[in-house]
């Protein structure tokens, strides 16, 4: 990560305001989006963009409606098609901010193949991810995340289809960024996308968002007082994984094999238990299964949150603009030199 | 070169205006390589010439099988050629198969020169030859003059003291070819000398092998006594002074797009995903990064054409190349483009269909999904490329009318183009339309509000590029709002929208050249209409015909949608229309919907191209019917 991204402009005088288009966000009430529309436009400020350098490029699908929202300039485009979209554009353009609205649908399903090679690629985009468990704008068809056993109009009898999980295809797919966040902590969700819009390459941030009409509650657990402390971590960088609570549970590494620890029953300390690493690619591998983790075994482990992994990597547009450069180093070829070509012959 | 002087006694040289010559073997023995260095050393010399490779879809077929074969075919004149040939004078057949395989086009009298350890008994069997029989003894080739050469035994005994292993003393063998056909039309080795030379700049033994193998091949011509009566041939070249270079279809394409990012003051992308026979367009611009040029190979054809309309988004010149199957898969991104009304083009290099086809082979039957083949009403410029050389100024005109129109504009080029080659004189900067992009400028904050779907008297919408202050905007997929770009479901909205973009469309047939006549009267009995790449072989078909006395004309369109302005009256000057098509007739449809009139239809579905000879016999015929 860096924190001198040449793309930020300072303007101290830009508000939340200033990010917010004419047009009304039509998303149902209650719904998720507004949450995150509102964390993006509040974090804008926070970056020192301006609207005009700032793009956001989306498919389809209830979460790629966002761009009309930001007064920003913006691309809606077809199902599943906006990564290579987004990079076609930041690859053209590498001084402008692109950002990527997406769904679990849009991004995991539909637009799965662009998702693995962008993340191998790097390109420097901010990638939200609205990962609702469900089809929304099609009226409630299970996605790819959509969990084993949930009933849906078309999965009556309940789904059969292992999930995909992001955070372990993001990872496997050579992304350099990966985090996750919820659309009802929003001053978390507002930090997350802050570093997120800072990391120079593809920043993969997938956010729990509940869908109050085909999926309610998808993400119950990690929200309600009583149980969110139980299910939940909050990853912080050199921080020892804790939760709980009383902040008296703990994610020790027994091996390979994360393992719910209680600090006081045990007699551990905070310093026995797993210090997260972020950059740790083998402990981001890990902490990504974490959700499989919660779901097989007896034993609750936490659902991990904010940034599994960050790497700092070359980004697909320097590496192709490196190259270029290079090609000019004795300066910019001419019109008349490319028509004559390289192997002209003269008749006399 | 004095080493040509060794010449011990007179052969009668005979001049000749034209000649076809097809090198054929299998596909490893080199005949890519020897067909492209003869073809260059005519052309340097200043004949005029067509080329056309001929190669199978396997990267090595089983050796020594029909499926194996590959031929490099072409034709260099006197006088302006536009096709390879339709049947070839001359063919080196280095194996059974070749000969086999390429018989039946062989002129009746025509040269075969034989690498006879080729037509060994492994061999004829693997040509499927039945047991016991051999063309070059059991009479089938007496109508054609036959001259079994041991090439591989000649080619080992000159190069017996090179130290190269014997698998590398064998690969030489296809320049000991080039050698005696260098002999047989009176040409100079030097060029291939040269090339070489520089080729194995890093293995100077084995440059000098080959060029040894080569010498030893002209210097056999010289003193056998195979060629007495035959004598050699001369085709004086006749081309005007002036700097050419030779450029394949493809080629072509791809300078074509540089150029015109050039003289627009855009930079060039170009999204792409490999596929027959396009491929040479993203390989060529891959090279070109010194002019700036931005490739990027896409994980598939959809990437291909989308992160093309992002980065046309973003104010760059976009285009995306393709053929056949992965036009299909663009088709959606298509009609992307359509509505958001960004500038793209889209080189479709046709071959054989429907699916997966005939890979290497052309054909002309992608016109109507060009057309058509796209969900909704989404009209778009369909242009098409007629020569190799053509290919460049097809393409640079795409992508004018795609910057100045803003629409993405589909330009047609086929595999038969995409290989074959042409000298082209060099052009200059100057003799190149201006492009004009229509950027909208910053917009102040007490200023009107910027309309993003605002058109001109063209109909055309400015281009409002990210980083311009004051016109940030959101546009997408969805029907617009006439003028705002806004989010619109309105009935009466989506009508009007409708008719507009078409309407742009149409109003491009303001700005392009009125349809011209190639050859041939203004009026008269026959009018033979064509497309794409059979420009040469009805070129070349008129001009007999016109030779021959008859009433008949030849015009060929680069604008297919919208069509020229006049083409209606033209249609009307002659008594019947032709239009021959590699396809079950597409234009054909196209014609009689736009004027409602009953032209001819001539089809050849095969994946090979039309030759002369077809459509000359077809023109005939049609006029001795009126």
């Amino acid at each position: 990560m860096t924190d001198n991204d040449t793309t930020i402009i300072a303007s101290p005088v830009l508000t939340a305001k200033d990010f917010a288009s004419d047009q009304e966000a039509k998303w149902c009430p209650g719904c998720g989006d507004h949450a995150i529309l509102q964390q993006l436009k509040n974090v804008m400020p926070e970056l020192g963009v301006t609207p005009e350098n700032v793009v956001f490029v989306s498919g389809i699908g209830c979460s790629s409606r966002l761009p009309y929202y930001m007064a920003t300039y913006g691309v809606h485009g077809i199902h599943g098609r906006a990564l290579p979209m987004a990079t076609g554009l930041k690859v053209s353009r590498p001084e402008l901010s692109v950002w990527v609205a997406t769904g679990d649908g849009d991004a995991l399903s539909i637009g799965g193949n662009h998702f693995i090679h962008t993340l191998r690629r790097n390109p420097d985009l901010n990638v939200i991810l609205f990962n609702n468990e469900i089809y929304g704008l099609t009226k409630g068809q299970y996605s790819p995340t959509s969990k084993i056993g949930l009933r849906t109009i078309t999965s009556p009898s309940g789904v059969i289809d292992q999930p995909f999980n992001t955070a372990a295809l993001t990872i496997g797919s050579g992304g350099s960024f990966f985090a996750r966040a919820f659309d009802r902590d929003g001053k978390y969700l507002r930090s997350i996308l802050k570093r997120a819009a800072l990391h120079k390459g593809t920043s993969l941030v997938e956010i729990y968002q509940n869908c109050p009409i085909f999926n309610n509650s998808a993400f119950e657990a990690f929200a309600t007082l009583d149980t969110k402390a139980d299910n939940t971590i909050y990853l912080e960088q050199g921080k020892p994984l804790v939760f709980g609570k009383e902040k008296n549970k703990g994610i020790r590494l027994d091996g390979f094999t994360p393992v719910v620890v209680d600090l006081d029953k045990e007699g551990l300390s905070t310093s026995d238990l797993w210090i997260h690493n972020e950059a740790d690619i083998n402990k981001a591998s890990i902490l990504a299964r974490f959700a499989d983790v919660h779901d097989k075994s007896e034993e609750v482990v936490p659902r991990p949150f904010g940034i599994f992994y960050a790497e700092e990597r070359v980004t697909y547009e320097d590496a192709l603009t490196a190259q270029i450069r290079d090609a000019q180093k004795n300066g910019v070829a001419s019109l008349e030199e490319l028509l004559k070509g390289e192997s002209s012959y003269v008749i006399k | 070169m004095t080493d040509t002087k060794k010449t011990t006694r007179q052969v009668n040289v005979t001049s000749k205006t034209s000649v076809s010559v097809l090198f054929a073997g299998d596909s490893g023995d080199g005949m890519q390589l020897t067909g492209t260095q003869f073809a260059n050393t005519v052309a340097v010399r200043g004949s005029e010439l067509n080329t056309f490779p001929n190669f199978p879809s396997e990267i090595r077929a089983p050796a020594g099988t029909i499926a194996g074969v590959s031929g490099f075919q072409l034709q260099f004149s006197s006088k302006p050629v536009y096709t390879p040939g339709a049947r070839f004078d001359v063919m080196v057949a280095m194996n059974s198969a070749a000969l086999k395989a390429n018989l039946k086009d062989l002129h009746r009298g025509g040269i075969i020169i034989a690498g006879t350890e080729g037509f060994d008994e492994k061999n004829l069997k693997l040509a499927g030859y039945p047991e016991g029989a051999n063309p070059l003894e059991d009479g089938t080739l007496d109508n054609y003059i036959v001259f079994p050469v041991p090439v591989l035994q000649f080619t080992r005994e000159a190069l017996k003291e090179s130290g190269l292993s014997s698998k590398d003393v064998d690969r030489c063998k296809n320049m000991f070819v080039l050698g005696l056909l260098y002999w047989l039309y009176t040409l100079p080795l030097e060029g291939t000398i040269e090339t070489l030379q520089t080729k194995f700049q890093k293995n100077i033994q084995l440059a000098e092998a080959n060029i040894k193998a080569m010498k030893a091949g002209y210097f056999f011509g010289d003193e056998t006594e195979l060629f007495a009566n035959l004598g050699r041939f001369d085709i004086a070249p006749q081309k005007q002074h002036g700097t050419y270079r030779r450029v394949t279809g493809n080629e072509a394409c791809a300078i074509a797009l540089t150029a015109a990012s050039k003289k627009a003051g855009l930079n060039l992308f170009l999204g792409s995903y490999p596929i027959t026979p396009a491929t040479e367009i993203l390989q060529t611009l891959a090279k070109k990064k010194k002019y700036g040029v931005k490739t990027f190979q896409a994980e598939d054809e959809i990437a291909g054409i989308v992160s093309s309309i992002g980065a046309a988004y973003g104010g760059a010149l976009a285009a995306t190349n393709t053929s056949g199957p992965g036009l299909a898969l663009k088709t959606e991104a298509l009609g992307l483009a359509v509505i958001l009304e960004v500038p793209l083009v889209i080189i479709n290099v046709q071959r054989g269909g429907p699916s997966t086809g005939l890979p290497t082979k052309p054909e002309q039957s992608d016109l109507l999904m060009a057309m058509y083949g796209r969900h909704g009403e989404a009209p778009m410029p369909v242009i098409a490329a007629r020569s190799p050389v053509d290919c460049f100024y097809t393409t640079y005109e795409a992508a004018r009318i795609a910057v100045e129109h803003m629409t993405p504009v589909i330009c047609l080029s086929d595999g038969y183009l995409a290989l074959s080659s042409e000298p082209w004189e060099v052009e200059s900067p100057d003799n190149l339309a201006d492009i004009t992009p229509r950027f909208q400028p910053a917009r102040k904050p007490e200023d009107a509000p910027y309309l993003p779907y605002k058109r001109d008297d063209r109909l055309v919408r400015s281009w409002a590029i990210p980083g311009t202050k004051g016109l940030e905007h959101r546009i997408g997929g969805l029907e617009k709002q006439n003028e705002t770009g806004n989010v619109s479901h309105d009935p009466e909205n989506h009508e009007l929208m409708t008719k507009l973009r078409a309407e742009k469309i149409a109003r491009i047939a303001d700005t392009i050249p009125l349809q011209s006549i190639d050859n041939g009267p203004q009026k008269g009995d026959l009018l033979v209409l064509g497309w794409g790449s059979s420009y040469g072989a009805i070129k070349t078909a008129v001009e007999q015909a016109l030779e021959e006395g008859y009433s008949v004309a030849h015009a060929h369109l680069r604008y297919i949608h919208p069509f020229p302005k006049n083409l209606g009256t033209i249609l009307g000057n002659y008594k019947k229309v032709l239009i021959p098509e590699m396809n079950s007739g597409q234009l054909i449809h196209l014609i009689r919907d736009a004027f409602l009139i009953a032209p001819v239809g001539y089809s050849k579905v095969q994946g090979v191209p039309f030759n002369e000879m077809e459509i000359l016999a077809k023109i005939t015929d049609l006029i001795k019917e009126i």
